[in-house]
């Protein structure tokens, strides 16, 4: 379980990165936290020529708060983020998911950028920032641009980040105070992957998304239709019901703990 | 018997000698060591479960760097053929290196060899397979069967042993009561915290092979090199350094001992392999494959009259050196009756070879399988009944009373109080208190529940047991040198292998409590063949009992010799000395042994004409006389919650009240005990090497192989008896394997428990939230259809 030989080079700045991605030889691949990338290039399934690191390219680790907008950097920590650094309801309710994710140690290098980047099925972010909306922040040859967090993640490690893009942090709705957020994550062990992942958010209009899919999360528009329209509770059946209407492929088993775990999500919303 | 006098002696709680290297980092393992010039090595394997006219193509430039099954058969390399005596049992070679045939995904085929373990990966890449893919035999239950595709070509059929234990079958006809159930448990890997670990190279100075390898049986190794290179016994020197975790994966042999060392003889240079997890978790998925069919029959009082059982156990595609491949397939045979009195016994046991890897007798071998059958039965029987299940276990636990006990089948039971232990448990956890809570329910919607295990492990195989199988490792008589050094304190020497299980601290409290030394002054030596005596290693929990013994009493032939030194020194007869506080005390007054040794080495014109020549270092040995095994037992109970929504399984409360004999250090038997328990929870709930229909692992890295964690078990509450062992020194019983044979029994019990209302059995491990609520929607299936049909 090493790595094929490739190439490291510790970036300096996103125009260099923009750049060398453009002018790519081979497979080129951004390194974040490694926390993805570093177990994927052990077991041989990546074998880039080149790593591009970002870990000492300036403007990404920003958190800030302008009115009701959230910008967040790519190269954010989930440690960082569970140890309380972004302010207000949309802080609590990433801390809720950041504390959730792996163990300490990986979430002392693992960043959300990365996270949202690599788009694994069941990791966290990409679920759990659907369900808030926003943007996604990315620079490429062409310049800077956002694009919306709805529809971000097109399949299982595939999103809309082109080739030769870095995603550079997100722009994310400042929940207000009376918002309400419920996350539920089921796994067999705390801190792994997720089998099922549900997660509502009700403040000016209602989002809910069932994620750990075998493809990208996906929001589910009956229940937040319940939602808006006043609902507090999903049965675990009235979850199951409308989530058999959508083509996610689930067998039985899959149906059962994402219903429960979207049911769950909005108990402990209202709870 | 210890009189718990000695500060550091037997019942002492001392901490561990080993913390300080182990807790700083400065332990040592083989992927710490590095020689001059060292290559590393990296494995092809096969990709496929089952096929032959294997064809390898070396990578380009990659000779001398690069070997195959060729290159050891043109050396004469002999392969390892293990065939026990049971009749009927049939052999195979286990090539170190796959010869024509292929037989399990992840066995070895060719060895490359390069500077960096990365470049030996590149050219594990580069290098070409050809074969024709055969149907693999997957299924141990349907591949028993004649027709199916055979792992060894010149057999008639799949089954490596066809075992019958029949005892008094008539008396069945007297139950009353019977229950008949499947039970399974799934094959998983054993995953101590480092794999297998091989360094070896020719030492040109010392004309012989170095063989650093994380083992638990170096002398065994050190036999199987010489008969497997044709090197005689004095060109070979063992080490296991430190050992990062054994728990029976090395108590074999694995093809790299033997094929690292013949390829480092090649390229004269030293070569390092380290096995890497993904390596593990697929060559090593090797333990505790086992199905039961199982009827349990009962008066209508509820007395066990006998059981019936046709068990199978997936054994892999080879024997393993030395334990061959039916030590579990037998175990289960032959005591699948447990703690239990019966008169009937009828049980059909079947080792069947699959194109998997070979299985090895992981922690506990055969009985966490058999504690899950017979306890499962058990509860099943309680039911069946109406009665509350600790209740019926009480009824047919062997008796104090009836110690020592002959089972149905002729083992024997030394001693201990099995209701006892069984009684406590079923107090500390309070049944009363759970039954009342189930009636309430809880607040969460979950389904609380309680479940037993009892369990009845046989420590310390004895050599007559082991000979009637034939191994390729007989224990005898286990050996302990000790010598007084020249300053008086003592080096200890045995060839037994500690891998975690803190017996460099134990077993230096066996001196202790035989002199009165202070712990400081001991030093226990092992794992190398070069300074310790034989050993058959450290397995099947009997590294106290055996090389404790040994110690003991070799301290008895040291102590002689010792006091004939002092004797003189005080001017007074043997008979009137004794050993105490490090001290030979005499009438007269005493003569520490810092004295003794003074005298002995720095100045022995001091020593009396008489003196023994032999001088103050002694060699002598040990065996439970007669020739039996001390019975280790146990009771867990375990309290869970069972979320009927998820089929998620908490445990909310586990209690052991466990007999070991005399305990010799309570914090590390309380740790072995906790240990073992964690990894009978990952049996129970977690742990799973899965298959696909062509024989191909999917559970290859920690991603898709759920090992247990420390938030998977509550603190767990110990209580211990304490029934000396008439068979050993001090009455210690053997305790390493224990703590994870009952695990799956009480928590699968106290599942069942759990779901009595909804009509659930599960009967299979682990018990995964998928198989939980597929059996709870089967059992809703099965009402409504027999709704509709009444
Ligand atoms: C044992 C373990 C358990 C884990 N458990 C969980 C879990 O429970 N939940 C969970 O969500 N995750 C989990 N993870 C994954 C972890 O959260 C990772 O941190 C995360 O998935 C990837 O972030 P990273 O910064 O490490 O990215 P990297 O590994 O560095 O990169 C991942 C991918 O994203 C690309 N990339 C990285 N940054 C950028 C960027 N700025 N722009 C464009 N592309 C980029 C890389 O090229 C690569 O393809 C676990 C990881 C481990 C090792």
């Amino acid at each position: 379980m090493k790595p094929a030989i490739f190439e490291h080079e510790r970036m300096s700045s996103i125009d260099d990165v923009v750049q060398a991605l453009a002018n790519a030889d081979g497979e080129v691949r951004v390194l974040g936290g490694g926390q993805s990338i570093g177990p994927m290039m052990n077991l041989r399934l990546a074998q880039p020529d080149k790593v591009l690191d970002l870990s000492r390219v300036e403007g990404l680790d920003g958190i800030s708060e302008a009115g009701d907008r959230l910008s967040i950097g790519a190269r954010v920590t989930h440690a960082r983020i569970e140890d309380g650094e972004v302010p207000g309801t949309t802080g609590a309710y990433m801390q809720f998911v950041a504390s959730g994710i792996s163990y300490r140690s990986v979430r002392n290098r693992g960043t959300i950028g990365g996270s949202v980047a690599h788009a694994d099925p069941a990791a966290d972010w990409p679920t759990a920032l659907l369900a808030l909306g926003g943007e996604v922040k990315v620079v490429g040859s062409g310049g800077e641009k956002s694009i919306p967090l709805d529809g971000f993640q097109v399949g299982p490690f595939t999103t809309g980040l082109g080739w030769d893009e870095v995603l550079i942090g997100f722009d994310l709705p400042a929940l207000g105070p009376n918002t309400k957020w419920g996350y539920y994550k089921v796994n067999r062990k705390p801190g792994e992957f997720a089998d099922a992942i549900g997660a509502v958010i009700i403040g000016n209009e209602a989002r809910a998304v069932c994620g750990a899919t075998e493809s990208a999360p996906f929001r589910v528009f009956d229940i937040e239709e319940k939602l808006s329209g006043g609902a507090t509770e999903l049965s675990v059946a009235d979850a199951r019901e409308i989530l058999s209407g959508h083509d996610a492929g689930f067998d039985d088993y899959e149906l059962q703990i994402h219903a429960v775990a979207l049911s769950r999500a909005i108990g402990r919303a209202f709870a | 018997m210890p009189d718990g006098t000695s500060e550091f002696g037997i019942g002492a709680k001392v901490l561990r000698k080993e913390d300080a290297r182990f807790l700083n980092g400065h332990g040592r393992y083989v992927a710490d060591i590095a020689r001059p010039k060292m290559l590393e090595a990296a494995i092809v394997r096969s990709p496929v479960a089952h096929a032959n006219n294997l064809k390898v193509t070396a990578p380009e430039d990659s000779k001398g760097r690069f070997f195959t099954a060729d290159d050891l058969s043109a050396d004469c390399v002999a392969p390892i053929h293990v065939v026990s005596k049971f009749p009927g049992h049939k052999g195979s070679d286990y090539p170190h290196l796959a010869n024509g045939k292929l037989r399990f995904v992840g066995e070895a085929v060719a060895v490359c060899l390069a500077e960096t373990r990365a470049a030996a990966e590149d050219m594990v890449a580069a290098t070409g397979l050809t074969f024709d893919a055969l149907p693999p035999a997957i299924d141990m239950i349907a591949d028993a069967e004649p027709g199916a595709p055979k792992v060894h070509d010149d057999w008639e059929d799949n089954v490596i042993l066809d075992s019958r234990f029949e005892e008094n079958t008539d008396a069945f006809k007297e139950s009353a009561v019977s229950v008949t159930r499947d039970f399974r448990m799934n094959r998983q890997a054993v995953n101590p915290l480092e794999g297998g670990a091989v360094l070896a190279e020719w030492d040109a100075r010392e004309e012989r092979l170095v063989v650093h390898s994380a083992s638990q049986i170096p002398h065994i190794l050190r036999n199987a090199l010489c008969e497997c290179l044709g090197l005689s016994q004095n060109q070979v020197h063992v080490i296991a350094p430190d050992v990062g975790g054994g728990f029976g994966y090395k108590c074999v042999l694995l093809p790299e001992e033997i094929y690292i060392p013949w390829v480092a003889m090649q390229v004269k240079r030293p070569v390092r392999w380290i096995q890497d997890r993904r390596e593990h978790l697929v060559t090593a998925a090797n333990a505790r494959e086992h199905h039961y069919s199982v009827t349990l029959h009962a008066d209508s009082d509820g007395n066990f009259i006998g059981i019936e059982a046709d068990i199978h156990v997936d054994s892999g595609a080879y024997a393993v050196y030395p334990h061959s491949n039916i030590l579990e397939s037998t175990m289960a045979g032959r005591t699948l009756h447990g703690p239990y009195k019966m008169s009937a016994y009828k049980v059909r046991s079947r080792a069947v070879a699959t194109n998997k890897p070979p299985i090895v007798p992981y922690r506990g071998v055969a009985r966490p399988g058999i504690c899950f059958a017979m306890e499962l039965a058990v509860d099943a029987l309680a039911r069946e009944l109406g009665r509350e299940p600790c209740d019926l276990r009480e009824q047919n636990l062997v008796p104090v009373e009836a110690m020592p006990y002959t089972t149905i089948t002729g083992g024997e039971f030394d001693s201990g109080d099995y209701p006892e232990a069984l009684r406590r448990a079923r107090g500390l956890i309070d049944l009363p208190a759970i039954r009342a809570r189930q009636e309430a329910g809880e607040d969460d919607g979950r389904q609380i529940g309680i479940g037993f295990g009892c369990y009845i492990e046989m420590t310390a195989l004895q050599t007559s047991a082991a000979a009637r199988a034939g191994l390729a490792a007989i224990p005898g008589y286990e050996q302990a040198q000790v010598r007084l050094m020249p300053d008086g304190g003592l080096e200890i020497g045995v060839g037994v292998q500690n891998h975690g299980q803190g017996m460099e601290t134990t077993l230096a409290q066996v001196a202790c409590e035989k002199f009165g030394l202070e712990i400081e002054d001991v030093a226990v030596r092992h794992g190398d063949t070069a300074t310790s005596p034989y050993s058959t290693g450290t397995y099947a929990s009997r590294s106290m009992v055996m090389a404790g013994g040994a110690i003991s009493r070799t301290c008895d032939v040291l102590g002689e010799r010792i006091r004939k030194i002092g004797a003189h020194l005080l001017q007074c007869d043997l008979s009137q000395t004794e050993i105490s506080s490090a001290a030979v005390t005499g009438p007269s007054g005493s003569v520490p042994f810092a004295e003794i040794s003074r005298v002995w080495y720095r100045n022995p014109e001091e020593l009396p004409d008489s003196v023994d020549p032999g001088g103050v270092e002694a060699v002598s040995g040990f065996r439970p006389e007669p020739d039996n095994s001390p019975f280790s037992y146990a009771t867990h109970a375990a309290v869970v919650a069972v979320d009927p929504d998820l089929g998620s399984v908490e445990i909310l409360d586990y209690v052991i009240s466990e007999d070991c004999g005399t305990i010799v250090n309570p914090m590390i038997v309380d740790g072995q005990i906790i240990g073992g328990a964690l990894q009978g929870v990952g049996t129970a709930l977690f742990e799973e090497s899965n298959y696909d229909a062509e024989g191909q692992p999917l559970s290859s890295t920690f991603a898709d192989y759920a090992m247990p964690g420390s938030t998977h078990l509550p603190v767990l509450r110990l209580d211990h008896l304490v029934t000396p062992s008439p068979l050993t020194e001090f009455g210690v019983k053997g305790l390493g394997e224990g703590g994870a044979i009952p695990p799956p029994a009480a928590i699968a019990n106290a599942v069942n428990d759990a779901l009595r209302e909804y009509g659930v059995e599960v009967a299979e491990t682990p018990i995964t939230p998928r198989r939980v609520l597929t059996a709870i929607w089967k059992a809703k299936q099965s009402r409504l259809s027999s709704v509709e049909t009444s």
